[in-house]
């Protein structure tokens, strides 16, 4: 599949991410070869294969739902960009 | 004595046992080394000063019945490490400082270890030579303007010019081992679930995988057994008792069987990977192994299913990088959305943005069973062919890479050129399996090559002891004239 402009600006809306009108082009060129690449698995016929949900041969352990950690609020907020008092700070989102 | 730094791992646990030397005298000397680094561009933080103070603390009174003791060690910026910077090779979080340990490293310094620094790597670890660090990229010890390979770019470098005694990396396609054939040095990436994935920055979670880099396959098997454990807070950690790797590492290798995979041999090729490979295969002969042909017939779909597999996750894992509780933040916006675009526009690289854009397609709404359920049916079939080849063989016999160390710069502008360097050790994340790099002799530059063996699920050592075999009859030395020094 080619990805053209209207795509990539589709994907990076979805992936919160702005991509710079400059290099629309280009990534548009490097997906689509990408996806060109990708699409070799479209050779294989897997109509009767299960998909592979975990390489590990056991079970997902499960554990009691109990609390082990906490109280760190002044350390976990030392890494925020902007913060005030105990609070993170975002743009205002409410009118 | 002069030669400390490039004396093994083994070795210099072995002097500091003995008390024939001080753990202050052995990080002196990798220091020195460290502060004419400059060239290589291999350290993001340096941890000199307080890796100074750590030796001269275990000197006063040192505990002697680790692994590890007394060893200053650099690891791979992918760690999270308490109180020190962790960048992960990002703008992103470029002053990012972990309140907690990463599990590998904690069992390190458990161990007797202490950090020495954090090592550059690709950023979020995606990149075959080291050129997507924010950070800069990083130099290849054996020629000047040459990548080390990647994504432990920073790691292998290290290790290789004698600036850390061993180093720890991450493997998600091939990470650790391909940077490790790059620098004639030895790296293992060991079966998914073996070493807890607790404190590594995520990149693609079902095939992350951390494991040790070290100059000999001995060093190789005492980090893993330092590293190797089971980690309640790592959900897919494998509940097993601890095995002592490097006690029983023996190179008696005799009637084990080696596989020798026919689709690993490509066209492209150059003919010195072919003679290193069938070089391989006699000195295990000659080890009293037994050679047999063997069929991977998926190998070749690989590749394209890791490009749907890893950016799905990766799209997912890094959704949380949105500048409100750690990392970066951009200034630039007008609401909470705009915040959020800016923030990751502006905090990662190229590379890691036109994966999350792969990965956010592939499991977007409509498209999603197209890629992403396709890909794992075939991630499904190449298991299978690994399950049904170890129903005859004790493990199997690869080259690492299909080419040597590369010039900076070379594949840069061509992403599929760029991944097919990863084409012989995707297939071992996608089937979770343990695999090995050792240098194997060089090519016409003089430039390292390796060879990958490839083991069942949870035989590392017998992985190591073959590798450990092979290593000896292989005997592979690597002169480099330090030209970043001069």
């Amino acid at each position: 599949m080619s990805i053209d402009k209207d795509k990539i600006k589709h994907i990076s809306k979805l992936a919160r991410i702005s991509v710079d009108e400059k290099k629309i082009d280009g990534l548009a060129k490097d997906l689509s070869s990408i996806f060109k690449f990708i699409e070799q698995l479209n050779e294989l016929n897997t109509d009767k294969v299960e998909p592979l949900t975990s390489i590990l041969n056991e079970p997902l352990r499960s554990r009691k739902d109990e609390v082990t950690d906490g109280k760190i609020r002044e350390k976990i907020l030392e890494n925020s960009p902007q913060k005030n008092e105990e609070f993170f700070v975002v743009p205002k989102v409410i009118e | 004595m002069t030669d400390i730094c490039k004396k093994s791992l083994t070795e210099l646990v072995r002097l500091i046992k003995k008390k024939e030397i001080k753990s202050e005298e052995i990080t002196q000397s990798f220091i020195k080394n460290i502060n004419n680094d400059k060239k290589l561009n291999t350290f993001i933080t340096n941890c000199s000063e307080e890796a100074l103070n750590k030796a001269k603390n275990f000197d006063k009174s040192p505990k002697l019945d680790t692994l590890l003791p007394g060893v200053p060690i650099a690891v791979k910026d992918l760690f999270c490490t308490e109180g020190v910077k962790t960048t992960a090779g990002s703008k992103m979080l470029e002053n990012f400082v972990p309140n907690y340990e990463s599990t590998i490293t904690n069992n390190l310094w458990n161990e007797g270890a202490f950090l020495l620094g954090k090592l550059n790597c690709d950023e979020y670890a995606m990149g075959s030579s080291n050129e997507t660090s924010y950070f800069g990229n990083v130099t290849n010890p054996i020629a000047e303007n040459t990548v080390p390979g990647g994504s432990s770019g920073g790691s292998a470098s290290a290790l290789a010019a004698d600036l850390t005694p061993a180093t720890i990396g991450t493997d998600t396609g091939g990470s650790i081992r391909q940077p490790a054939s790059f620098t004639g040095t030895v790296g293992l990436k060991p079966t998914y679930g073996l070493c807890s994935r607790w404190g590594i920055v995520a990149f693609a979670s079902s095939l992350d995988q951390a494991g040790p880099m070290t100059k000999t396959v001995e060093d190789c098997s005492l980090m893993l057994e330092a590293m190797a454990s089971f980690d309640k807070k790592d959900s897919t950690s494998i509940n097993k008792k601890k095995e002592n790797y490097s006690k029983n590492l023996t190179d008696n290798i005799k009637g084990l069987k080696i596989g020798i995979p026919k689709e690993y041999r490509v066209d492209s090729m150059p003919n010195e990977i072919d003679k290193l490979w069938e070089n391989g295969k006699n000195l295990l002969k000659d080890s009293g192994a037994e050679i047999v042909d063997i069929s991977l017939p998926n190998t070749k779909y690989a590749l394209p299913t890791y490009y749907i597999v890893a950016p799905a996750e990766a799209s997912s894992n890094l959704a949380r990088y949105d500048g409100v509780k750690y990392g970066f933040r951009s200034t630039k916006g007008n609401n909470l959305i705009e915040m959020y675009e800016n923030t990751r526009s502006e905090g990662f690289g190229d590379e890691v943005k036109r994966r999350i854009l792969i990965g956010t397609y592939v499991l977007s709404s409509g498209y999603y069973d197209a890629y992403y359920i396709k890909a794992q049916k075939v991630r499904q079939l190449i298991k299978n062919d690994f399950d049904q080849s170890f129903k005859k063989v004790d493990a199997i016999l690869t080259p690492s890479t299909p080419n040597s160390a590369f010039k900076i710069g070379e594949k840069k502008d061509d992403p599929i050129s760029m991944y097919l360097n990863d084409i012989f050790t995707v297939p071992v994340n996608l089937a979770g399996l343990p695999a090995i790099s050792i240098p194997a002799g060089t090519d016409n530059n003089n430039y390292p090559l390796g060879l990958q063996l490839i083991g069942k699920p949870l035989h590392e050592q017998k992985l190591l002891n073959i590798a450990y075999a092979t290593e000896k009859k292989i005997n592979f030395k690597q002169h480099l004239n330090r030209w970043w020094e001069k």
